[in-house]
């Protein structure tokens, strides 16, 4: 499934301009924890967490994740949204908390 | 949803059980940061967590959180188990991950915490 | 409302600043005083979060700090002192999602940004005072029914 059936799908609100909508998803991770998503997570995943800050997009970029779905209407500070443009990483934010949208997933994907 | 259903639900090992209560589980909370756990409104629920330290029972206590399930096959201390066992908060293990965990819950029909 | 008591109760709490093992069981057992009083659920919930995230910002940031608690039939009103590094920019700290926390303790699940946004939250009232290098005051109110 492409990325930008997801985001339709959910009506996730997409903060970034990229192509990266077309990336095609291999999976899901959920995890609010850095390091569990740098040990854990597969190339391809979109990542659900509620975590805002800067190092988000260094380990997306890091594990070539699809994008982040930050959850619980918590938004991004454009300094973060522009540095994932640059890096291509899709941020989409949903006011839906992380079971609802991994929940969703799952169903959507499995 | 039981603490049975939960067990077989999750293909989870109980790791603190509880003799005496009736689970009614109706909503799920899945989160590794403490403070969402504490922002959303909890009766009867359940957190799906990573993280297995000491101040994740106090958390849930605090949120009035009535079981709590480790994914990822973590394993709590006896210091963990031993709060647990005191505050009567059951801990079921499940070796799926917090997506899969999630998943499996959302697709037998139980809903996320509400915003309150 | 009417509590099992008609007298002001008042008490207070040490906070060890980094020790994790016991981090929260003060609001725990706040909380436990005030089932203990009879008031409502609700208010109990509110009370204990409020107490519970100010207690976690005193053990994550500070050296040590006090929980002082006053509870009349009107109001609970609780006043959590510590001997931290202050707070620089109130306002910014009152962001939902600003923290300062260091990785470490994000990766213990702190560190969210949502300590102080919560305690407001579920207060009806909430003052923060700070002296960066010397510590900061979170004092909080909740009025019962």
């Amino acid at each position: 499934m492409k990325l930008s059936e997801v985001v339709e799908k959910l009506s996730l609100d997409v903060k970034t301009v990229d192509d990266g909508l077309q990336k095609e998803v291999t999976g899901v991770y959920v995890s609010d924890l850095l390091s569990d998503v740098m040990a854990n997570a597969k190339d391809g995943n979109i990542w659900i967490t509620l975590q805002t800050h800067m190092n988000i997009v260094a380990v997306a970029g890091l594990k070539n994740l699809a994008g982040i779905i930050i959850v619980n209407n918590r938004q991004p500070e454009k300094e973060i949204n522009e540095k994932a443009e640059s890096e291509k990483i899709t941020i989409m934010t949903t006011s839906l908390p992380a079971f609802e949208v991994a929940g969703e997933l799952y169903k959507m994907l499995t | 949803m039981t603490l049975k259903e939960l067990e077989v639900i999750l293909q989870a090992e109980v790791i603190v059980g509880s003799d005496n209560q009736d689970f009614n589980i109706e909503s799920a909370c899945s989160a590794d940061m403490m403070s969402s756990v504490l922002y959303y409104h909890t009766p009867n629920s359940l957190l799906i967590t990573s993280l297995t330290q000491q101040h994740v029972i106090r958390t849930a206590e605090i949120a009035g959180i009535k079981i709590i399930v480790f994914v990822l096959n973590k394993q709590p201390d006896q210091a963990t188990i031993d709060l647990a066992k005191e505050k009567n908060i059951p801990i079921l293990v499940t070796s799926y991950c917090m997506y899969t965990a999630s998943g499996r819950l959302f697709e037998a029909g139980l809903p996320g915490c509400l915003n309150k | 409302m009417s509590l099992n008591t008609d007298k002001t109760i008042e008490g207070s709490f040490q906070l060890i600043g980094g020790d994790f093992s016991i981090a929260g069981e003060s609001s725990a057992q706040l909380k436990k005083i005030l089932t203990d009083l009879g008031v409502e659920e609700d208010i109990i919930r509110r009370a204990s979060i409020a107490t519970f995230e100010a207690e976690m910002n005193v053990i994550i940031y500070a050296a040590a700090g006090t929980l002082n608690y006053t509870i009349t039939p009107e109001q609970i009103r609780i006043v959590i002192v510590d001997m931290g590094p202050g707070i620089k920019d109130i306002d910014q700290a009152m962001q939902e999602g600003f923290s300062t926390a260091p990785d470490w303790v994000r990766e213990m699940g702190w560190g969210a940004g949502m300590g102080l946004p919560n305690i407001k939250k579920n207060s009806d009232e909430f003052k923060l005072d700070s002296v960066v290098g010397e510590g900061t005051t979170v004092e909080m109110a909740i009025n019962l029914p």
